[in-house]
């Protein structure tokens, strides 16, 4: 009975628990961010391809990312993180120059807190709690305040590091995918490659899949109402094509491929960085064993998780359904029974 | 070179993939310097400096590659005694003329060649932009030099380049450009350890190089670095320049210049060309070695193309139809010429120079000063919208109503929608096909063009007058096809190849033309890309089909040569330097060249061929003399001719500058074009005093997400919010030090104007220490203007003109400025703010720009100056200033 059964959590091929027959290879992309040159061609092409509508002209301060966030207008972004901290065998960039101390902290508070209209809800929320994005930058010991002292007159130490890291994201397409499991039109549904697509013309914009997603990845048009995210080109991959940003990308940090493939590729790819020096280097949504049983589009990431933006341990949302609803069936069956045993003859 | 040429940087991304260890260097950490192993800041302006550097260390370690440059380049050759370098005349060369700021230029020859040699008007060659020629030319040296191969001649070049560059130490570099010692040395290391027998380098470099007023000489330093490490016309060496354009490569070859015609041959000038046989032999130069001895059946051709049956043998090929220069007519001398009420029209073909080029103040100011002005482009640009809404409509400059210049716009088809070649930097031309119909009123620049001249005939066709023969006799009959009468672009590609005017059998090679009328031409360096009636920039045959030169893809000039002056890539023996780095070789028992590009050699040429005494053109080149363009077949680590501004690179300070030269009392380049016009200020820059009125550096660069002048890109949704505001960037220190907020506004002033942005705080703009001193630099994009989807300053307001003398590029790489938060004045309040600022530095009325900063000048003149015997000095005619006041050293 494993051809329909639908599972919520663990390893499984999500085609063919969705009832496919004999389906294609599971698709999916790697993205590689340590060879991520942050060109955004990935956000024009995705645009281009699918339609999608402009995301507002925001300068956003947040280094040279004016996209935000996934939204229902943009289906790939490419976050930039400055820091002053090191990555891999890179040398210090300002060893020895006359420099103060790092502002990276006190510019990704103020970027933490921009407000831009995206024409999408709840489209690129601002930060409530904007000191944590000046502590990912810097670290608790920066906070850039001002200081007495003249600049030029500090010691070479202060501001020696510098990285800056980019990374494109995208739907990660999950094995377990909270937002189909509550999509009660069946708009959102799992195609014979594994990945997870809306489909425009059914979705009613009731907005249930927006909460269920661990990631925050699936957004609502405004004015639209409808939910819209990246489909990995379902309309390309279908007609034996690459996805429109896998195919912009100029040095393959986007790949798409079976995703068996890429996963003994993106293996190797850490082990090369690795014996490089590159020790940081460590993939994020590659293991069937996760909370969401491992995702369609998974990434080579250069720090924790969470220094992307990215949730450190996503659960599938509905993880925890099966048990719910068997707590809550015992519950029933407790109450109905009580309610049995209340009319019973009793002894009198 | 991840910023601005995203799609190539692959390439470098694969190489790093593969170990390769990339190093960048560059006033601000872009996005090439997050990949980057090794990041060196540098101050802007400071290149030669740096390469400088680079050269002592080489030198000092004598870490070049002997043989090479011993068979190879000229550090053998013997130089005039005459010569006084640098070092003696504190940063003047022998031959300093400071009333006309330029150089004679006979004290720089070879020894025994002064009086043969040399210019003895560089100051027409600068108006000129002459130094453009020599793109694939030799200038003329004597035919025979003395040479000691054991490079111990106190005067042989390698001396002199030594002592030229002994002062550009470790320690030097790092008080000029404010570059630690250990990352110098790491970079020189680097360099040189990758070069030799078995390793190449290859350097790139793009407009951050060209754009300063020492640009060419920028260019001679990386080209001497490669030359003394034996990294040229070897596999994985060079030097390639990452143009700024699409086929900005191809517009130099078949040129938009106005002082070249197609093949680098020179546009005639009225004074030293008046007859067809002078201008010819200005190109060939009789006597000389190379090839362009046979410069006469090139420009013979050109005209046979240009004037078909008209031009004959008896009327010199309608030479006399051919327009002359009288002096400089460049870009910036034509704006000023529109601003003095000059020029009736000018057109505008994808330009922007309402926000693109230099002072776009200058450049607007002079568009509202036309009878009419034509702009073809895709989207309506500032440049067609400056009399409605550019800044000088809010300051009053610009009144509407009032403004005299008709605009006519013209709507032009994008790359897709028309068809023909581009040029890339390789010189590899590529086909590129119509992919879809341009939209409504949207035409090609062929169709405009070709119509144009069409209709102007039909006009002109009654005329008798003798002025409109040019264009009357002109061979003008492109075949047309669809319902817009598209002209063929096949048909221009046949032209530009040239055929047999009898058969119309299109050439295979320049070696076919001939000097009689009896072949056409259009540009004899392409010749052949039309062989046999083919297209051969068509070709398309994947790299995994045919050997890792892959010569058949697409074509290159010339000859279709891969890798130009590839002799050198064997040993004067003509063996392979290495089984590695094998490319072309000699095979002794087929007695020819061959290898895996097509030899750029004569092939049957033996490597032991010496030519015969007294021997001239081609003739003349011995079997080892790779570089067959030169006039003396070798590379030049010492140019003692095509230069304007010296024989070897000496760093100057930018034109604008906060910091002493330290390395010289000579400031800035003594040669630089200057317009010196109270339209035209310059801040102040040492030994002038007030510099502290403009304490910043500012530099200027692309982003990725936009495209120049912001034309393609500001006008597409898509592109324009990835990077939707006008920002600059600058260093968490300077935001102390004049109190500026991330996000905030802040302004940027020049002597020119001062323009809004919002303000970036990042860590990827740093202060460096120069001398004592920490020197700040602020980065802005320059993509924006007052029109499209998203508008906001032009930081091309901020610079003046003021230019390379050798192919007159504006230096719009640096300059100085001040920063002060909040936003500039508007309106008439701006023109006070700006006039204040003026005032305090010293540089309002009657000031004047002054260039020797020396008192050597008059030692540099009595050294090598004008002599008896160079008595034509100074006749050339074209004083192109047109009193807009030379150097008023």
């Amino acid at each position: 009975m494993s051809t329909a059964h639908e599972k919520l959590a663990g390893p499984v091929d999500p085609a063919t628990d969705a009832g496919y027959v004999e389906p294609p290879p599971r698709m999916g992309f790697f993205t590689d961010t340590s060879v991520c040159i942050g060109c955004k061609a990935c956000e024009v092409a995705c645009k281009e391809w699918n339609l999608v509508p402009e995301s507002g002209y925001d300068l956003l301060g947040m280094s040279y990312d004016n996209t935000g966030a996934l939204t229902a207008n943009s289906w790939r972004h490419v976050a930039f993180v400055e820091q002053p901290r090191r990555t891999g065998a890179h040398e210090a960039p300002y060893a020895q120059s006359p420099t103060g101390p790092p502002v990276s902290p006190v510019t990704a508070e103020i970027g933490a807190i921009t407000r831009a209209d995206t024409g999408t809800k709840p489209g690129l929320p601002t930060s409530t709690e904007p000191g944590a994005a000046a502590r990912m930058a810097g670290g608790p010991e920066f906070l850039g305040m001002p200081s007495a002292s003249l600049p030029g007159q500090r010691g070479p130490e202060e501001r020696g590091e510098l990285r800056w890291l980019m990374m494109s994201d995208v739907c990660k397409h999950c094995t377990h995918a909270a937002c189909l499991d509550v999509c009660p039109t069946g708009s959102l549904f799992r195609t014979e490659f594994g990945t997870v697509v809306v489909q425009e013309d059914i979705c009613n914009g009731c907005g249930y899949c927006i909460p269920a997603c661990p990631y925050g990845v699936i957004d609502q048009r405004r004015g639209d109402g409808r939910a819209w995210k990246c489909t990995l080109c379902y309309d390309r991959i279908g007609a034996g094509r690459t996805p429109a940003c896998a195919q912009a990308c100029p040095t393959e940090s986007i790949q798409y491929g079976q995703l068996e493939h890429l996963r003994q590729r993106a293996a190797a790819r850490v082990e090369q960085l690795h014996a490089a020096g590159v020790t940081e280097a460590r993939l994020y949504g590659h293991d069937p064993d996760d909370g969401v049983g491992g995702d369609g589009a998974f990434f080579l990431l250069l720090d924790d998780p969470e220094v992307y933006g990215l949730p450190p341990d996503p659960v599938v949302t509905t993880r925890d359904l099966p048990s719910m609803w068997r707590w809550a069936g015992a519950a029933a069956l407790a109450m109905a029974t009580a309610a049995v045993v209340a009319f019973l003859p009793g002894p009198l | 070179m991840a910023e601005a040429h995203p799609v190539g940087f692959q390439w470098v991304m694969e190489a790093k993939a593969r170990g390769a260890k990339l190093i960048h260097v560059d006033p601000r950490f872009t996005r090439t310097s997050a990949m980057a192993d090794v990041y060196v800041p540098i101050r802007a302006g400071t290149d030669i400096a740096f390469l400088g550097g680079i050269v002592n260390y080489i030198l000092e370690n004598e870490l070049d590659f002997r043989e090479y440059v011993v068979a190879y380049t000229n550090a053998a050759t013997i130089v005039s005694d005459e010569y006084r370098d640098t070092e003696e005349l504190d940063g003047l060369f022998s031959g300093y003329d400071p009333d006309t700021a330029s150089y004679e230029t006979s004290s720089w020859q070879y020894r025994g060649s002064e009086r043969d040699g040399g210019s003895h008007d560089t100051g027409t060659e600068r108006d000129t932009a002459a130094g453009l020629r020599h793109e694939s030319h030799g200038p003329p040296v004597g035919p025979d030099v003395m040479r000691d191969e054991t490079l111990r001649h106190p005067r042989c070049v390698y001396q002199i380049l030594k002592r030229h560059y002994a002062r550009y130490t470790p320690e030097m570099v790092e008080r000029v450009c404010g570059i630690p010692r250990e990352k110098f040395e790491e970079v020189a290391r680097a360099w040189t350890e990758n070069s030799g027998r078995e390793r190449t380098t290859a350097l790139v470099y793009s407009v951050g190089w060209t754009q300063h007023t020492v640009g060419v000489q920028y260019i001679r330093t990386g080209a001497i670095i490669q030359l003394l490490l034996g990294n040229v016309g070897r596999p994985g060496g060079g030097i390639i320049a990452l143009r700024g354009h699409a086929s900005i490569q191809g517009s130099t070859d078949v040129p938009t210049l106005f002082n070249l015609l197609p093949g680098y041959l020179p546009m005639p000038h009225h004074a030293n060309h008046d007859t067809f046989e002078k201008w010819v032999d200005s190109i060939r130069h009789p006597g000389q070695k190379g090839f362009w001895n046979n410069a006469r059946s090139y420009a013979v051709s050109l005209l046979k193309s240009y004037w078909g049956d008209s031009a004959t043998p008896e009327n010199d090929f309608c030479y006399g139809h051919m327009p002359r220069m009288t002096g400089d007519h460049g870009t910036y001398q034509t704006v000023l010429n529109m601003i003095d009420g000059k020029v009736k029209g000018y057109f505008l073909l994808g330009q922007n120079p309402a926000v693109g080029s230099a002072h776009a103040r200058a450049q607007r100011l002079g568009l509202a000063n036309l009878d009419f002005l034509v702009v073809r482009d895709l989207f309506l640009i500032e440049s067609a919208t400056f009399w409605q809404n550019s800044p000088e409509i809010e300051t009053g400059e610009i009144v509407p109503e009032e403004c005299r210049t008709e605009v006519f716009f013209l709507p032009a088809a994008s790359h897709v929608e028309k068809e023909g070649t581009f040029t890339q930097t390789q010189r590899l031309l590529q086909w590129r096909e119509k992919a879809v119909e341009p939209p409504g009123d949207a035409r090609s620049e062929l169709w405009f063009f070709y119509h144009l001249g069409r209709i102007l005939r039909d006009r002109l066709s009654s005329s008798r007058l003798p002025r409109d023969r040019a264009i009357l006799e002109l061979k003008w009959d492109y075949p047309t096809h669809g319902p817009n009468a598209e002209p063929s672009a096949e048909a221009v590609l046949r032209e530009i190849n040239g055929y047999e005017w009898a058969t119309g059998r299109p050439l295979s090679s320049y070696a076919e033309m001939k000097d009689d009328g009896s072949t056409t031409g259009g540009c004899w360096i392409y010749c052949g890309v039309y062989k046999d009636g083919v297209n051969q920039a068509a070709r398309r045959k994947p790299g995994r089909e045919q050997n890792w030169v892959a010569g058949e893809w697409g074509w290159a000039w010339p000859a279709d040569r891969r890798l130009l002056y590839n002799r050198a890539s064997a040993d004067p023996q003509g063996r392979p330097w290495s089984e590695r780095k094998a490319y072309v070789w000699w095979d002794a028992e087929a007695g020819r060249w061959t290898g895996h590009d097509v030899p750029d050699f004569e092939p049957t040429k033996p490597p032991d061929y010496r030519p015969p005494e007294g021997a001239s053109g081609v003739e003349a080149l011995a079997g080892d003399d790779p570089f067959i363009m030169q006039g003396d077949g070798k590379g030049w680590l010492y140019a003692p001719a095509g230069g304007v501004d010296g024989p070897l690179p000496t760093h100057y300070e930018p034109a604008e500058s906060p910091v002493r030269n330290p390395l010289y009392g000579q400031q800035a380049n003594p040669a630089r074009k200057i317009y010196d016009r109270p339209d035209n200020p310059m801040n102040p820059s040492p030994p002038h005093p007030h510099t502290e009125v403009f304490p910043y550096i500012f530099t200027i660069a692309r982003l990725t997400e936009h495209h120049t002048a912001g034309g393609m890109s500001r006008n597409v949704r898509h592109l324009a919010e990835l990077q939707p505001e006008m920002f600059m960037e600058v260093s968490p220190e300077l935001a102390r030090e004049r109190g500026l907020s991330h996000l905030g506004w802040a302004h940027v002033v020049t002597s020119r104007s001062a323009i809004d942005a919002k303000v970036l705080v990042t860590d990827r703009v740093a202060p460096l220490r120069i001398e004592d001193r920490v020197i700040h630099q602020i980065w802005l994009p320059y993509h924006w203007g007052y029109q499209g989807l998203t508008r906001g300053g032009s930081a091309n307001d901020l610079f003046g003109i003021v230019l390379d003398p050798n192919v007159l590029i504006q230096e719009s790489k640096v300059g100085t400025c001040d920063v002060r938060a909040g936003r500039r004045p508007i309106g008439a309040a701006l023109l006070e703010y700006v006039a204040d600022y003026r005032r305090r530095a010293g540089i309002a009325d009657n000031y004047h720009q002054r260039v020797v900063t020396t008192d050597t000048a008059e030692s540099a003149r009595a050294a090598g100056g004008p002599s008896p015997e160079s008595g034509t000095a100074g006749e050339a005619g074209g004083t192109g200033g047109d009193g807009t006041g030379e150097g008023q050293g």
